[in-house]
């Protein structure tokens, strides 16, 4: 995984919905951002605790990316600056 | 219904579906292909590059199951913003939309369809008499994922329309009384709910 610079504070949001499964949630992390067994269940359960877990950060072009690809999983994504 | 996927050795997975569930599954897939449409793919016997260049929409779709399927890239309902950042958000979700939504779309229906060329094959090659009411599927590791992005694109579909919420976990629409007719869907989604799972545990093993 990159080192995201100081300059570049978006990051990808993904949101809680009731209908993904979370070991759906987990294989999504896993596969698509090749995070461990371990960070992606501990993303999983900020996502259905929380709400909310901030997946990755970089560039907009880049979260646009990640955004784009949850989209396409059907996991609840969106792209934000952090300020 | 079964309805659980195993690992087959080597990658992929394998279930054995009976008639009704095959027959249940591919009207599911044709209906979800049929509502999230071609897009504003042009027709085949134009130029392909038009279909290259043709900007998707850049308005949310108002159907609710379509919008969970294509949600806006920008703002959400827990971010507080003022009138300027939600002005801006809604422009950054426009254009996103507008260069990613049809393919988006084309990619999701292409998955759809090939559950459906899937299942017909399937119904095809199971005319023998002996396992008459039961077919073995059999999915190479592309094919699981393929299958993994049409099941979950029908539980969202299904869930929205059924307006589950997360105090739905086998709870209140489980007890829907057998009169009730959201009852045949509910009892849908729930068992695309159990291939999903076992199909993702043959992926996870």
């Amino acid at each position: 995984m990159e080192v995201p610079e100081p300059d570049v504070p978006w990051v990808t949001v993904v949101h809680n919905d009731p209908v993904n499964l979370m070991s759906y949630v987990t294989y999504v992390f896993q596969s698509y951002f090749g995070y461990s067994k371990d960070k992606a269940h501990k993303l999983m359960l900020d996502v259905h605790h929380k709400g909310r877990a901030i997946v990755s950060s970089g560039s907009r072009e880049e979260m646009e990316r990640d955004v784009q690809a949850m989209h396409g999983y059907g996991l609840w994504a969106t792209l934000t600056q952090e300020r | 219904m079964s309805g659980r996927f195993e690992p087959l050795p080597g990658g992929g997975a394998t279930v054995a579906l009976d008639e009704v569930e095959i027959s249940i599954l591919r009207s599911l897939a044709v209906q979800l292909a049929e509502l999230i449409g071609p897009g504003d793919q042009p027709a085949g016997a134009e130029d392909p590059l038009d279909a290259l260049f043709a900007e998707g929409p850049s308005e949310a779709p108002s159907d609710p199951a379509l919008a969970r399927l294509f949600p806006d890239a920008y703002g959400a309902p827990d971010q507080e913003l003022d009138a300027d950042a939600e002005k801006e958000a809604r422009a950054a979700s426009a254009e996103f939309r507008r260069y990613t939504e049809n393919d988006l779309r084309a990619r999701k229906r292409d998955d759809a369809l090939a559950m459906v060329r899937d299942l017909d094959s399937l119904a095809a090659g199971s005319t023998g008499s002996a396992a008459k009411d039961q077919a073995v599927l059999e999915l190479a590791p592309q094919k699981s994922r393929q299958w993994l992005g049409a099941l979950n694109d029908l539980r969202l579909a299904i869930g929205t329309r059924l307006e589950v919420t997360d105090d739905d976990d086998g709870g209140e629409l489980l007890g829907l009384p057998d009169s009730d007719p959201r009852k045949p869907m509910v009892m849908a989604y729930f068992w695309l709910g159990g291939l999903q799972e076992t199909l993702i545990e043959t992926l996870m093993a």
